[in-house]
Protein backbone atom coordinates (compact mmCIF):
# COMPACT_ATOMS: atom_id res chain seq x y z
CA UNK A 1 0.00 0.00 0.00
CA UNK A 2 1.26 3.34 -1.19
CA UNK A 3 1.98 5.37 2.27
CA UNK A 4 2.86 8.74 1.28
CA UNK A 5 -0.17 10.87 2.75
CA UNK A 6 0.62 14.30 0.65
CA UNK A 7 -0.52 13.21 -2.90
CA UNK A 8 -3.77 12.34 -3.57
CA UNK A 9 -3.79 8.99 -6.05
CA UNK A 10 -5.42 11.50 -8.29
CA UNK A 11 -2.39 13.79 -9.43
CA UNK A 12 -4.99 15.92 -11.42
CA UNK A 13 -7.00 17.02 -7.49
CA UNK A 14 -3.58 17.54 -6.35
CA UNK A 15 -2.77 20.11 -8.99
CA UNK A 16 -6.52 21.51 -8.95
CA UNK A 17 -5.89 22.80 -4.87
CA UNK A 18 -2.61 23.29 -5.37
CA UNK A 19 -3.82 26.26 -8.20
CA UNK A 20 -6.87 27.75 -6.13
CA UNK A 21 -4.07 28.18 -3.38
CA UNK A 22 -1.42 29.40 -5.82
CA UNK A 23 -3.96 31.28 -7.80
CA UNK A 24 -5.11 32.79 -4.37
CA UNK A 25 -2.02 34.02 -2.93
CA UNK A 26 -1.79 36.02 -6.66
CA UNK A 27 -4.66 37.47 -6.30
CA UNK A 28 -3.34 38.42 -2.46
CA UNK A 29 -0.15 39.80 -3.58
CA UNK A 30 -2.15 42.17 -6.03
CA UNK A 31 -4.56 43.67 -3.02
CA UNK A 32 -1.66 44.11 -0.50
CA UNK A 33 -0.48 46.12 -3.80
CA UNK A 34 -3.63 47.98 -4.11
CA UNK A 35 -3.85 48.58 -0.36
CA UNK A 36 -0.06 49.94 -0.26
CA UNK A 37 -0.52 52.04 -3.10
CA UNK A 38 -3.92 53.60 -2.22
CA UNK A 39 -2.24 54.39 1.50
CA UNK A 40 0.23 55.75 -0.10
CA UNK A 41 -1.52 57.85 -2.51
CA UNK A 42 -3.63 59.76 0.51
CA UNK A 43 -0.52 60.20 2.53
CA UNK A 44 1.44 61.75 -0.49
CA UNK A 45 -1.38 63.51 -1.89
CA UNK A 46 -0.20 61.24 -5.08
CA UNK A 47 -3.06 60.89 -7.76
CA UNK A 48 -1.86 59.35 -10.48
CA UNK A 49 -1.82 56.57 -7.80
CA UNK A 50 -4.93 56.97 -6.95
CA UNK A 51 -5.53 56.64 -10.57
CA UNK A 52 -3.94 53.33 -10.54
CA UNK A 53 -5.27 51.89 -8.30
CA UNK A 54 -8.64 52.69 -9.08
CA UNK A 55 -7.95 51.14 -12.45
CA UNK A 56 -6.78 47.93 -11.16
CA UNK A 57 -9.64 46.89 -9.10
CA UNK A 58 -11.20 45.19 -11.89
CA UNK A 59 -8.65 42.28 -11.77
CA UNK A 60 -9.31 41.61 -8.27
CA UNK A 61 -12.64 41.69 -8.79
CA UNK A 62 -12.32 39.08 -11.81
CA UNK A 63 -9.58 36.99 -9.32
CA UNK A 64 -12.11 36.76 -6.93
CA UNK A 65 -15.23 34.80 -9.60
CA UNK A 66 -12.31 32.95 -11.09
CA UNK A 67 -11.30 31.69 -7.93
CA UNK A 68 -14.65 31.07 -6.58
CA UNK A 69 -15.17 29.12 -9.72
CA UNK A 70 -11.78 26.40 -9.56
CA UNK A 71 -13.34 26.21 -6.05
CA UNK A 72 -17.09 25.21 -7.22
CA UNK A 73 -15.54 22.75 -10.18
CA UNK A 74 -13.58 21.08 -6.99
CA UNK A 75 -16.64 20.43 -5.37
CA UNK A 76 -18.73 19.21 -8.13
CA UNK A 77 -16.09 17.04 -9.28
CA UNK A 78 -13.97 15.92 -6.09
CA UNK A 79 -16.63 15.98 -3.41
CA UNK A 80 -13.33 16.98 -1.02
CA UNK A 81 -13.50 15.71 2.84
CA UNK A 82 -11.37 16.92 5.25
CA UNK A 83 -8.04 19.03 5.22
CA UNK A 84 -9.16 19.14 1.31
CA UNK A 85 -12.99 20.31 2.00
CA UNK A 86 -11.40 23.21 4.54
CA UNK A 87 -9.04 23.87 1.94
CA UNK A 88 -11.76 24.86 -0.35
CA UNK A 89 -13.92 26.69 1.67
CA UNK A 90 -10.97 28.89 3.45
CA UNK A 91 -9.60 29.78 -0.14
CA UNK A 92 -13.41 30.78 -1.13
CA UNK A 93 -13.86 32.97 2.03
CA UNK A 94 -10.41 34.69 1.80
CA UNK A 95 -10.76 35.85 -1.61
CA UNK A 96 -14.30 37.32 -0.58
CA UNK A 97 -12.33 39.24 1.69
CA UNK A 98 -9.66 39.70 -0.66
CA UNK A 99 -12.14 41.18 -2.35
CA UNK A 100 -13.53 43.73 0.01
CA UNK A 101 -10.22 44.91 0.77
CA UNK A 102 -10.14 45.86 -2.89
CA UNK A 103 -13.04 47.76 -2.42
CA UNK A 104 -11.76 49.59 0.10
CA UNK A 105 -8.95 50.56 -1.51
CA UNK A 106 -10.83 51.75 -4.28
CA UNK A 107 -12.65 53.97 -2.05
CA UNK A 108 -9.63 55.10 -0.16
CA UNK A 109 -8.36 56.51 -3.97
CA UNK A 110 -11.38 58.27 -4.63
CA UNK A 111 -11.75 60.07 -1.68
CA UNK A 112 -7.66 60.94 -2.29
CA UNK A 113 -8.92 62.37 -5.48
CA UNK A 114 -11.76 64.27 -3.56
CA UNK A 115 -9.35 65.61 -0.77
CA UNK A 116 -6.22 66.39 -3.01
CA UNK A 117 -6.41 70.06 -3.44
CA UNK A 118 -7.70 71.04 0.12
CA UNK A 119 -5.54 72.25 2.65
CA UNK A 120 -7.38 69.95 5.03
CA UNK A 121 -6.01 66.74 3.34
CA UNK A 122 -3.70 67.08 6.23
CA UNK A 123 -5.50 66.03 8.76
CA UNK A 124 -4.98 63.26 10.80
CA UNK A 125 -1.90 62.64 8.28
CA UNK A 126 0.07 60.42 11.78
CA UNK A 127 -2.67 57.75 12.26
CA UNK A 128 -3.43 57.26 8.74
CA UNK A 129 0.12 56.30 7.84
CA UNK A 130 0.40 54.49 10.81
CA UNK A 131 -2.93 52.51 10.11
CA UNK A 132 -2.21 52.40 6.50
CA UNK A 133 1.15 50.40 7.16
CA UNK A 134 -0.04 48.26 9.94
CA UNK A 135 -2.59 46.94 7.69
CA UNK A 136 -0.47 46.28 5.05
CA UNK A 137 1.55 44.04 7.43
CA UNK A 138 -1.08 42.56 8.52
CA UNK A 139 -2.33 41.22 4.97
CA UNK A 140 0.98 39.77 4.08
CA UNK A 141 1.16 38.48 7.65
CA UNK A 142 -2.30 36.76 7.08
CA UNK A 143 -1.52 35.72 3.61
CA UNK A 144 1.82 34.17 5.00
CA UNK A 145 -0.02 32.32 7.58
CA UNK A 146 -1.97 30.73 5.24
CA UNK A 147 0.91 29.55 2.95
CA UNK A 148 2.51 28.18 6.16
CA UNK A 149 -0.24 26.88 8.02
CA UNK A 150 1.19 28.68 10.83
CA UNK A 151 -1.88 29.69 13.57
CA UNK A 152 0.46 31.58 15.51
CA UNK A 153 1.19 33.51 12.65
CA UNK A 154 -2.25 34.09 12.24
CA UNK A 155 -3.14 34.91 16.02
CA UNK A 156 -0.43 38.22 15.65
CA UNK A 157 -2.39 39.56 13.02
CA UNK A 158 -5.44 39.35 15.33
CA UNK A 159 -3.59 40.89 18.03
CA UNK A 160 -2.83 43.77 15.72
CA UNK A 161 -5.72 44.34 14.45
CA UNK A 162 -7.19 44.96 17.87
CA UNK A 163 -4.65 48.22 18.20
CA UNK A 164 -5.57 49.26 14.51
CA UNK A 165 -9.19 49.48 16.17
CA UNK A 166 -7.95 51.27 19.01
CA UNK A 167 -5.78 53.53 16.64
CA UNK A 168 -9.13 54.54 14.44
CA UNK A 169 -11.20 55.32 17.62
CA UNK A 170 -8.26 58.42 18.46
CA UNK A 171 -8.09 59.20 15.04
CA UNK A 172 -11.78 59.82 15.54
CA UNK A 173 -11.76 61.48 18.36
CA UNK A 174 -9.31 63.82 16.71
CA UNK A 175 -11.28 64.55 13.62
CA UNK A 176 -14.38 65.53 16.24
CA UNK A 177 -11.66 68.01 17.86
CA UNK A 178 -11.29 69.62 14.05
CA UNK A 179 -14.52 69.61 13.07
CA UNK A 180 -15.94 71.19 16.91
CA UNK A 181 -13.46 74.21 16.71
CA UNK A 182 -13.76 75.32 12.78
CA UNK A 183 -17.24 73.92 11.23
CA UNK A 184 -15.87 74.66 7.77
CA UNK A 185 -13.49 71.91 7.88
CA UNK A 186 -16.68 69.14 8.30
CA UNK A 187 -17.33 68.50 4.63
CA UNK A 188 -13.24 67.19 4.54
CA UNK A 189 -13.09 66.08 7.94
CA UNK A 190 -15.72 63.29 6.32
CA UNK A 191 -13.93 62.65 3.50
CA UNK A 192 -11.07 61.70 5.76
CA UNK A 193 -13.10 59.58 7.79
CA UNK A 194 -14.04 57.36 5.17
CA UNK A 195 -10.67 57.08 4.59
CA UNK A 196 -9.37 55.92 8.47
CA UNK A 197 -12.98 53.76 8.18
CA UNK A 198 -11.56 51.85 4.87
CA UNK A 199 -8.65 51.08 6.24
CA UNK A 200 -9.56 49.74 9.83
CA UNK A 201 -12.00 47.76 7.63
CA UNK A 202 -8.82 46.22 5.60
CA UNK A 203 -7.52 45.12 8.94
CA UNK A 204 -10.56 43.73 9.96
CA UNK A 205 -10.46 41.72 6.78
CA UNK A 206 -7.08 40.79 7.19
CA UNK A 207 -8.20 39.17 10.47
CA UNK A 208 -11.18 37.01 8.88
CA UNK A 209 -8.57 35.25 6.60
CA UNK A 210 -6.45 34.66 9.68
CA UNK A 211 -9.49 33.05 11.17
CA UNK A 212 -9.91 31.10 8.33
CA UNK A 213 -5.73 30.39 8.82
CA UNK A 214 -6.97 29.11 11.91
CA UNK A 215 -9.82 26.72 10.37
CA UNK A 216 -7.66 25.12 7.58
CA UNK A 217 -5.07 23.91 10.25
CA UNK A 218 -7.47 22.82 13.46
CA UNK A 219 -10.83 22.32 11.76
CA UNK A 220 -12.38 25.14 14.07
CA UNK A 221 -13.94 27.86 13.36
CA UNK A 222 -12.98 31.17 15.03
CA UNK A 223 -15.49 33.38 13.39
CA UNK A 224 -17.15 36.03 16.08
CA UNK A 225 -14.37 34.91 18.62
CA UNK A 226 -12.74 37.14 20.72
CA UNK A 227 -8.39 37.34 20.73
CA UNK A 228 -8.85 35.60 24.30
CA UNK A 229 -11.18 32.15 22.83
CA UNK A 230 -9.30 32.47 19.75
CA UNK A 231 -5.67 32.06 21.57
CA UNK A 232 -7.42 29.55 24.30
CA UNK A 233 -8.38 27.71 20.83
CA UNK A 234 -4.64 27.67 19.34
CA UNK A 235 -3.68 26.22 22.78
CA UNK A 236 -5.93 23.11 23.18
CA UNK B 1 3.26 -0.39 9.96
CA UNK B 2 4.83 1.14 13.30
CA UNK B 3 2.13 4.18 12.43
CA UNK B 4 -0.47 1.72 13.85
CA UNK B 5 1.04 -0.63 15.82
CA UNK B 6 -0.66 -0.83 18.98
CA UNK B 7 -2.87 1.58 18.29
CA UNK B 8 -5.74 3.05 20.63
CA UNK B 9 -8.71 4.47 18.99
CA UNK B 10 -9.13 7.65 18.37
CA UNK B 11 -12.41 9.55 19.12
CA UNK B 12 -15.10 8.32 20.64
CA UNK B 13 -15.49 4.35 20.85
CA UNK B 14 -18.20 4.60 23.39
CA UNK B 15 -21.79 5.37 24.17
CA UNK B 16 -23.97 6.44 27.06
CA UNK B 17 -26.83 3.61 26.00
CA UNK B 18 -25.43 0.98 23.65
CA UNK B 19 -27.88 -1.68 21.78
CA UNK B 20 -24.31 -3.67 20.73
CA UNK B 21 -21.10 -3.37 23.08
CA UNK B 22 -17.74 -5.33 21.40
CA UNK B 23 -14.84 -5.43 23.71
CA UNK B 24 -11.28 -7.03 22.92
CA UNK B 25 -12.71 -8.33 19.69
CA UNK B 26 -10.33 -10.38 17.31
CA UNK B 27 -10.81 -12.43 14.31
CA UNK B 28 -8.41 -15.53 12.81
CA UNK B 29 -9.40 -16.81 10.08
CA UNK B 30 -6.97 -19.97 10.39
CA UNK B 31 -3.75 -18.79 11.10
CA UNK B 32 -3.98 -14.74 9.79
CA UNK B 33 -5.08 -12.35 12.66
CA UNK B 34 -7.89 -10.50 10.15
CA UNK B 35 -9.14 -8.34 13.72
CA UNK B 36 -6.98 -6.90 15.99
CA UNK B 37 -8.50 -5.87 19.53
CA UNK B 38 -11.51 -4.08 18.18
CA UNK B 39 -13.80 -2.04 21.02
CA UNK B 40 -16.85 -0.22 20.17
CA UNK B 41 -20.11 0.61 21.15
CA UNK B 42 -23.10 0.99 18.78
CA UNK B 43 -26.18 2.75 20.24
CA UNK B 44 -29.64 2.68 20.21
CA UNK B 45 -31.22 3.95 17.34
CA UNK B 46 -28.16 5.35 16.02
CA UNK B 47 -26.69 4.72 12.20
CA UNK B 48 -22.97 3.83 12.55
CA UNK B 49 -21.58 3.54 9.36
CA UNK B 50 -17.99 1.33 8.83
CA UNK B 51 -15.71 2.44 6.09
CA UNK B 52 -11.69 1.62 5.20
CA UNK B 53 -9.81 0.47 2.52
CA UNK B 54 -10.89 -3.44 0.69
CA UNK B 55 -9.35 -6.34 3.27
CA UNK B 56 -9.82 -3.74 6.29
CA UNK B 57 -11.97 -5.65 8.04
CA UNK B 58 -14.71 -4.07 8.21
CA UNK B 59 -17.07 -6.64 6.66
CA UNK B 60 -15.75 -9.48 8.73
CA UNK B 61 -16.14 -7.05 12.20
CA UNK B 62 -20.10 -6.33 10.73
CA UNK B 63 -20.42 -10.38 10.67
CA UNK B 64 -19.21 -10.68 14.25
CA UNK B 65 -22.30 -8.81 15.16
CA UNK B 66 -24.90 -11.72 14.19
CA UNK B 67 -22.75 -14.81 14.10
CA UNK B 68 -22.43 -14.81 10.63
CA UNK B 69 -18.48 -15.76 10.73
CA UNK B 70 -19.74 -18.94 12.45
CA UNK B 71 -20.46 -20.45 9.44
CA UNK B 72 -16.49 -20.28 8.05
CA UNK B 73 -15.04 -23.34 9.17
CA UNK B 74 -11.95 -21.67 9.93
CA UNK B 75 -13.05 -18.57 11.73
CA UNK B 76 -12.51 -18.52 15.22
CA UNK B 77 -13.77 -14.88 17.02
CA UNK B 78 -12.34 -14.01 20.36
CA UNK B 79 -13.82 -11.37 22.70
CA UNK B 80 -17.06 -10.11 23.83
CA UNK B 81 -20.25 -8.99 22.18
CA UNK B 82 -23.05 -8.12 24.51
CA UNK B 83 -26.36 -7.65 22.97
CA UNK B 84 -28.63 -5.67 25.83
CA UNK B 85 -26.60 -7.03 28.20
CA UNK B 86 -26.53 -10.78 27.02
CA UNK B 87 -23.28 -11.94 25.39
CA UNK B 88 -23.97 -13.24 22.11
CA UNK B 89 -20.62 -15.46 21.87
CA UNK B 90 -22.15 -17.79 24.94
CA UNK B 91 -22.48 -20.81 23.57
CA UNK B 92 -25.57 -21.22 24.67
CA UNK B 93 -26.99 -18.69 22.62
CA UNK B 94 -29.04 -20.44 19.52
CA UNK B 95 -27.90 -18.12 16.68
CA UNK B 96 -31.21 -18.57 15.01
CA UNK B 97 -33.44 -16.09 16.86
CA UNK B 98 -30.10 -13.99 17.14
CA UNK B 99 -30.04 -13.73 13.82
CA UNK B 100 -33.57 -12.74 14.03
CA UNK B 101 -32.78 -10.13 16.19
CA UNK B 102 -30.09 -9.20 14.32
CA UNK B 103 -30.38 -8.99 10.92
CA UNK B 104 -28.93 -8.20 7.92
CA UNK B 105 -28.91 -7.08 4.42
CA UNK B 106 -26.28 -8.21 1.74
CA UNK B 107 -24.42 -6.39 -1.16
CA UNK B 108 -26.36 -8.15 -4.02
CA UNK B 109 -30.04 -8.58 -3.53
CA UNK B 110 -30.70 -12.19 -3.05
CA UNK B 111 -34.55 -13.02 -3.02
CA UNK B 112 -35.42 -16.29 -2.42
CA UNK B 113 -37.30 -18.43 -5.96
CA UNK B 114 -40.23 -17.42 -4.46
CA UNK B 115 -43.38 -14.83 -4.95
CA UNK B 116 -43.12 -11.37 -3.19
CA UNK B 117 -45.35 -12.35 -0.52
CA UNK B 118 -43.61 -15.54 0.38
CA UNK B 119 -40.15 -13.58 0.81
CA UNK B 120 -41.55 -11.46 3.32
CA UNK B 121 -43.81 -14.40 5.26
CA UNK B 122 -40.67 -16.69 5.21
CA UNK B 123 -39.26 -15.79 8.49
CA UNK B 124 -42.17 -15.21 10.10
CA UNK B 125 -43.48 -18.40 9.13
CA UNK B 126 -40.69 -20.33 9.92
CA UNK B 127 -40.13 -18.01 13.60
CA UNK B 128 -43.93 -18.74 14.60
CA UNK B 129 -44.32 -14.99 14.62
CA UNK B 130 -48.11 -15.43 13.06
CA UNK B 131 -50.47 -17.52 14.20
CA UNK B 132 -53.16 -17.21 11.46
CA UNK B 133 -53.37 -16.26 7.67
CA UNK B 134 -54.64 -12.38 8.43
CA UNK B 135 -51.67 -12.14 10.90
CA UNK B 136 -49.50 -12.96 7.85
CA UNK B 137 -50.90 -10.65 5.68
CA UNK B 138 -50.26 -8.01 7.86
CA UNK B 139 -47.37 -8.63 8.63
CA UNK B 140 -46.30 -9.16 5.10
CA UNK B 141 -48.20 -5.72 4.34
CA UNK B 142 -46.20 -3.66 7.06
CA UNK B 143 -42.75 -4.91 6.20
CA UNK B 144 -43.42 -4.03 2.83
CA UNK B 145 -44.61 -0.82 3.73
CA UNK B 146 -42.01 -0.34 5.93
CA UNK B 147 -39.47 -1.00 3.81
CA UNK B 148 -41.23 1.75 1.42
CA UNK B 149 -42.12 -1.11 -1.16
CA UNK B 150 -45.99 -2.05 -0.73
CA UNK B 151 -47.08 0.89 -2.83
CA UNK B 152 -45.32 -0.75 -6.15
CA UNK B 153 -45.78 -4.60 -5.56
CA UNK B 154 -49.79 -4.61 -3.17
CA UNK B 155 -51.05 -5.94 -6.60
CA UNK B 156 -48.31 -7.99 -7.56
CA UNK B 157 -47.68 -9.75 -4.51
CA UNK B 158 -48.23 -13.26 -6.14
CA UNK B 159 -45.53 -12.50 -8.75
CA UNK B 160 -41.73 -13.68 -8.37
CA UNK B 161 -39.50 -11.60 -6.19
CA UNK B 162 -36.82 -12.31 -8.37
CA UNK B 163 -38.88 -10.25 -10.94
CA UNK B 164 -38.54 -6.73 -9.75
CA UNK B 165 -35.45 -4.40 -10.19
CA UNK B 166 -32.27 -4.47 -8.34
CA UNK B 167 -33.37 -1.85 -6.31
CA UNK B 168 -36.66 -2.94 -5.45
CA UNK B 169 -35.22 -6.18 -4.66
CA UNK B 170 -33.17 -5.08 -2.16
CA UNK B 171 -35.98 -3.21 -0.62
CA UNK B 172 -37.90 -6.50 -0.76
CA UNK B 173 -34.96 -8.08 0.82
CA UNK B 174 -35.08 -5.05 3.71
CA UNK B 175 -38.67 -6.20 4.23
CA UNK B 176 -37.50 -9.58 4.57
CA UNK B 177 -35.27 -9.02 7.11
CA UNK B 178 -37.74 -6.44 8.91
CA UNK B 179 -40.45 -8.96 9.29
CA UNK B 180 -39.25 -10.89 12.06
CA UNK B 181 -39.28 -8.14 14.03
CA UNK B 182 -35.45 -7.43 14.19
CA UNK B 183 -33.64 -4.87 16.76
CA UNK B 184 -30.33 -4.63 14.87
CA UNK B 185 -30.24 -4.30 10.90
CA UNK B 186 -26.38 -4.99 9.36
CA UNK B 187 -25.54 -3.96 5.99
CA UNK B 188 -23.23 -4.87 4.07
CA UNK B 189 -22.84 -2.65 1.28
CA UNK B 190 -26.28 -2.68 0.67
CA UNK B 191 -26.45 0.06 -2.28
CA UNK B 192 -23.14 -0.98 -4.39
CA UNK B 193 -25.52 -2.90 -7.17
CA UNK B 194 -27.94 -0.61 -7.22
CA UNK B 195 -27.99 2.84 -9.85
CA UNK B 196 -28.08 6.47 -8.21
CA UNK B 197 -31.87 6.62 -7.43
CA UNK B 198 -32.13 2.79 -6.29
CA UNK B 199 -29.53 4.07 -3.79
CA UNK B 200 -31.53 7.33 -3.04
CA UNK B 201 -34.63 5.36 -1.96
CA UNK B 202 -32.81 2.88 0.39
CA UNK B 203 -30.67 6.00 1.65
CA UNK B 204 -33.95 7.94 2.15
CA UNK B 205 -35.18 4.21 4.17
CA UNK B 206 -31.96 3.81 6.28
CA UNK B 207 -33.10 7.58 7.62
CA UNK B 208 -36.74 6.51 8.41
CA UNK B 209 -35.77 2.81 9.73
CA UNK B 210 -33.67 4.44 12.48
CA UNK B 211 -36.52 6.09 14.50
CA UNK B 212 -36.92 1.62 15.22
CA UNK B 213 -33.49 -0.01 14.89
CA UNK B 214 -29.95 0.36 15.02
CA UNK B 215 -28.10 0.00 11.96
CA UNK B 216 -24.78 -0.78 10.87
CA UNK B 217 -23.36 -0.16 7.34
CA UNK B 218 -20.31 -1.05 5.72
CA UNK B 219 -20.38 1.08 2.82
CA UNK B 220 -17.36 1.91 -0.10
CA UNK B 221 -19.11 5.13 -0.60
CA UNK B 222 -17.77 7.81 1.53
CA UNK B 223 -20.60 9.84 0.84
CA UNK B 224 -22.90 7.46 1.41
CA UNK B 225 -21.61 7.28 4.83
CA UNK B 226 -21.83 10.81 5.26
CA UNK B 227 -24.96 11.09 4.41
CA UNK B 228 -26.77 8.16 6.10
CA UNK B 229 -24.91 7.72 9.45
CA UNK B 230 -24.54 9.59 12.22
CA UNK B 231 -21.69 8.06 13.51
CA UNK B 232 -18.65 6.36 11.43
CA UNK B 233 -15.75 3.96 12.67
CA UNK B 234 -12.53 3.71 10.27
CA UNK B 235 -11.19 0.40 10.02
CA UNK B 236 -7.75 -0.19 8.44
CA UNK B 237 -5.53 -3.58 8.11
CA UNK B 238 -7.73 -5.01 11.26
CA UNK B 239 -7.50 -2.39 13.26
CA UNK B 240 -10.11 -0.16 14.18
CA UNK B 241 -8.15 3.37 13.72
CA UNK B 242 -11.05 6.22 14.89
CA UNK B 243 -14.71 6.12 15.41
CA UNK B 244 -16.39 10.02 15.85
CA UNK B 245 -19.87 11.77 14.73
CA UNK B 246 -19.71 11.38 11.43
CA UNK B 247 -19.36 15.48 10.55
CA UNK B 248 -16.31 15.46 12.70
CA UNK B 249 -14.81 12.50 10.90
CA UNK B 250 -15.28 14.23 7.71
CA UNK B 251 -14.11 17.80 8.21
CA UNK B 252 -11.51 16.97 11.26
CA UNK B 253 -10.48 13.48 11.50
CA UNK B 254 -8.27 12.70 14.41
CA UNK B 255 -6.09 10.14 12.72
CA UNK B 256 -3.79 10.26 10.08
CA UNK B 257 -4.63 7.09 8.12
CA UNK B 258 -8.67 8.50 8.34
CA UNK B 259 -7.73 11.63 6.81
CA UNK B 260 -5.25 10.07 4.44
CA UNK B 261 -8.41 7.46 3.24
CA UNK B 262 -10.89 9.86 3.23
CA UNK B 263 -9.16 12.49 1.34
CA UNK B 264 -8.57 9.93 -1.52
CA UNK B 265 -4.47 9.93 -0.56
CA UNK B 266 -3.84 6.06 -0.54
CA UNK B 267 -5.02 3.35 -1.77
Amino acid sequence: MDMNFNQHISGQFNADLEAIRNHMMSMGGLVERQVANAVEAICSGDTHLADEVIRREDDVDQAEVAIDNECTQILVRRQPAASDLRMVLAVSRVVRDLERMGDEASKIAIHTLEVADSKNSQLCQQSMRYMGEEVVKMISGALDAFARHDVEGAIEVVRNDKLVDKQYASALRELITYMMEDPRSIGQAINILWILRAIERIGDHARNISEQVIYLVSGTDVRHSTLTEIEKTARD
Amino acid sequence: MSIIENHKTDGKPFCDSPKLSARDVCVYYGEKQAIFDVNLDIGKNEVIALIGPSGCGKSTFLRCLNRMNDTIDICKVTGEIVLDGGNIYDPKVDVVPLRATVGMVFQKPNPFPKTIYDNVAYGPRIHGLATSRVDLDEIVEKSLQRAGLWNEVKDRLHSPGTGLSGGQQQRLCIARTIAVDPEVILMDEPCSALDPIATAKIEELIDELREKYTIAIVTHSMQQAARVSQRTAYFHLGQLIEVNSTDKVFTTPKHQLTEAYITGRFG
